[in-house]
């Protein structure tokens, strides 16, 4: 019934927009962007206008804005952010294995299951709940000076196993999020064609949990990697701690300026993407709509 | 031989007993309608038998197997048992074809192209050949619960379960359902059908059980118990539905 109506009211806008007539409903839209873009530029000229009448602007300018600065310090950071990059691909890649794991084994049914759902519970609010850069510090600092045999010394090594830990605990929370959106029939169906439940996990409900929480998940994506700036704190050279390095020779900060241009170089095409993705899925699966 | 046979089963959730003591028996090629008040136990009947809710009591046996004993291969007993459930329940993230491929290939073990096989001579079978490439919402709820049939069928089942599958569906739709369900009886399939069209099983039921409040209170061949039921709470249930036109 409702559709029915929805069905209606799309003749009734036509009329009415015809009554109206054309010309004057577009110009409301043109009228529309006008306000816009008058409104944005009076809003930006005021910035700019209290930003450079203020008293402490002239050193600002010298420190933040030297172009020169920015310019001459811009190789050194970018070679030194592809470390950076380095550490974030490799630590989502354990990230969305790990936290998956964590996330299956918080969603097992049944008291058999108890002590491993109870585990995930502990880790996920760990991981949580400790500041990255102290989880960071703890095991960058703390885990080659067991000196153990076989285990890797290099602090950036220890720093990506502290981001993965960190990250898996959110990521495990959006899975989990995703997985329990999925309807119970679902399930039962897929266990009544005779589906193991690890079967009807991977093939019916991890599939659609994932397609639903591809937005958060890319979410965390762009959250780790800003936090790889958190390895710098070791003592790694990476993009971060090189601009530390400049901005301490120069006595200028014109060097954070161009490690913050780096990172939103990734960082806003994650987001892009995200939104990409999105509108891909919901286009190519959705055309007849009425599917959550 | 029996294909089905249930003894004393019983099911509570937490206080409720659903089901209180069910003995009923399905022969090979016998069609058995379940008729009853929404509540009666008619799913949660149809969902203990495939095991997808465990019993309080009772036994149940699938051919010569007990499939309720302790120890048993559940997803090999479901393997041999289809359902069809009244909300469809397909996959939406996969097509048509790989809705009904998904079992077959993973747990039969099928090679691709001959579950693909099986599965395009079943929706050719029922009409739905052309919808093969579609994904389940672009289907109409007719369209998407044959295929829910199909998917079931693609396993091959000795029994199958039927649970209110045209409860979901706009009237319009409700005969291009029933006409494949009559197919499947007369094609000699074992099914135990929970429904509220009474014309339907009267036409095709071998025999009808009345189940009220988790007990079989009544059963036999459809006119005896649709034209002259003798319980009160049996004439009671079809003269509801008589003033509702469903009859």
């Amino acid at each position: 019934m409702a559709g029915e109506g929805d069905r209606r009211s799309d003749p009734e806008v036509e009329r009415r927009s015809r009554l109206l007539g054309g010309l004057h409903f577009e110009g409301e839209g043109a009228r529309g962007v006008a306000i816009a873009l008058l409104s944005t530029a009076v809003f930006v000229a005021v910035v700019i206008v209290a930003v450079t009448q203020s008293a402490g602007w002239p050193e600002v300018k010298r420190t933040f804005f030297d172009w020169g600065d920015i310019s001459s310090s811009f190789p050194d950071i970018a070679r030194a952010f592809v470390l950076n990059v380095k550490i974030f691909l490799v630590c989502e890649v354990f990230v969305l294995v790990f936290a998956l794991v964590i996330a299956v084994l918080r969603s097992l049914p049944g008291p058999v299951f108890f002590p491993l759902r109870a585990l995930a519970v502990i880790y996920s609010d760990l991981a949580r709940g400790v500041p990255t850069i102290l989880v960071i510090a703890l095991l960058g600092f703390g885990a080659p000076a067991l000196q153990l045999t076989g285990v890797p010394r290099s602090r950036v090594f220890w720093a990506g196993v502290g981001l993965i830990l960190v990250y898996s605990g959110y990521v495990a929370e959006v899975y989990r999020a995703g997985i329990e959106s999925v309807h119970p029939s679902q399930e039962a169906a897929a266990r009544s064609l005779g589906l193991s439940r690890f079967e009807a996990l991977r093939r019916v409900i991890l599939p659609q949990a994932i397609r639903r929480v591809i937005p958060p998940l890319l979410n965390d994506f762009i959250g780790l990697q800003k936090d790889t700036a958190l390895v710098g704190t070791l003592g790694v050279v990476e993009a971060f701690n090189q601009s530390q390095i400049d901005s301490a020779a120069t006595f200028t900060y014109g060097a954070y300026l161009a490690a913050a241009v780096l990172f939103v170089a990734i960082t806003i095409p994650l987001a892009r993407l995200t939104d990409w993705l999105i509108a891909r899925d919901r286009q190519k699966r959705q055309a007849a709509g009425g599917f959550a | 031989m029996s294909a089905l046979r249930l003894e004393a089963v019983r099911k509570s959730f937490g206080e409720h007993e659903v089901l209180r003591g069910i003995d009923l028996e399905l022969d090979d090629h016998e069609v058995v309608c379940l008729i009853g008040a929404s509540g009666s136990g008619k799913s949660t009947l149809l969902r203990c038998i495939n095991l997808l809710e465990p019993l309080n009591a009772g036994r149940i046996f699938l051919g010569r197997e007990e499939i309720t004993r302790r120890g048993v291969d559940v997803n090999a007993v479901r393997r041999r048992i289809g359902i069809v459930f009244q909300a469809f329940n397909l996959f939406p993230h996969m097509t048509v074809l790989r809705n009904v491929t998904l079992a077959p290939r993973d747990v039969l073990k099928l090679s691709r192209a001959k579950a693909e096989a099986r599965a395009l001579e079943l929706l050719a079978r029922f009409g739905l050949e052309d919808r093969r490439d579609e994904y389940p919402d672009r289907l109409s709820g007719g369209q998407q619960q044959r295929v829910a049939i199909v998917r079931a069928l693609a396993m091959r089942p000795e029994l199958m379960l039927l649970d209110e599958v045209t409860s979901a569906l706009d009237p319009e739709l409700v005969a291009e359902v029933l006409n494949v369900i009559r197919e499947l009886a007369e094609g000699g399939m074992t099914m135990l059908i929970a429904t509220h069209e009474m014309g339907f099983a009267r036409d095709i039921a071998s025999r009808v059980c009345f189940l009220d409040d988790g007990l079989i209170l009544e059963q036999g061949l459809p006119h005896e118990i649709l034209t002259n039921p003798k319980q009160p709470r049996t004439q009671q249930f079809l003269e509801r539905i008589i003033e509702a036109g469903r009859l």
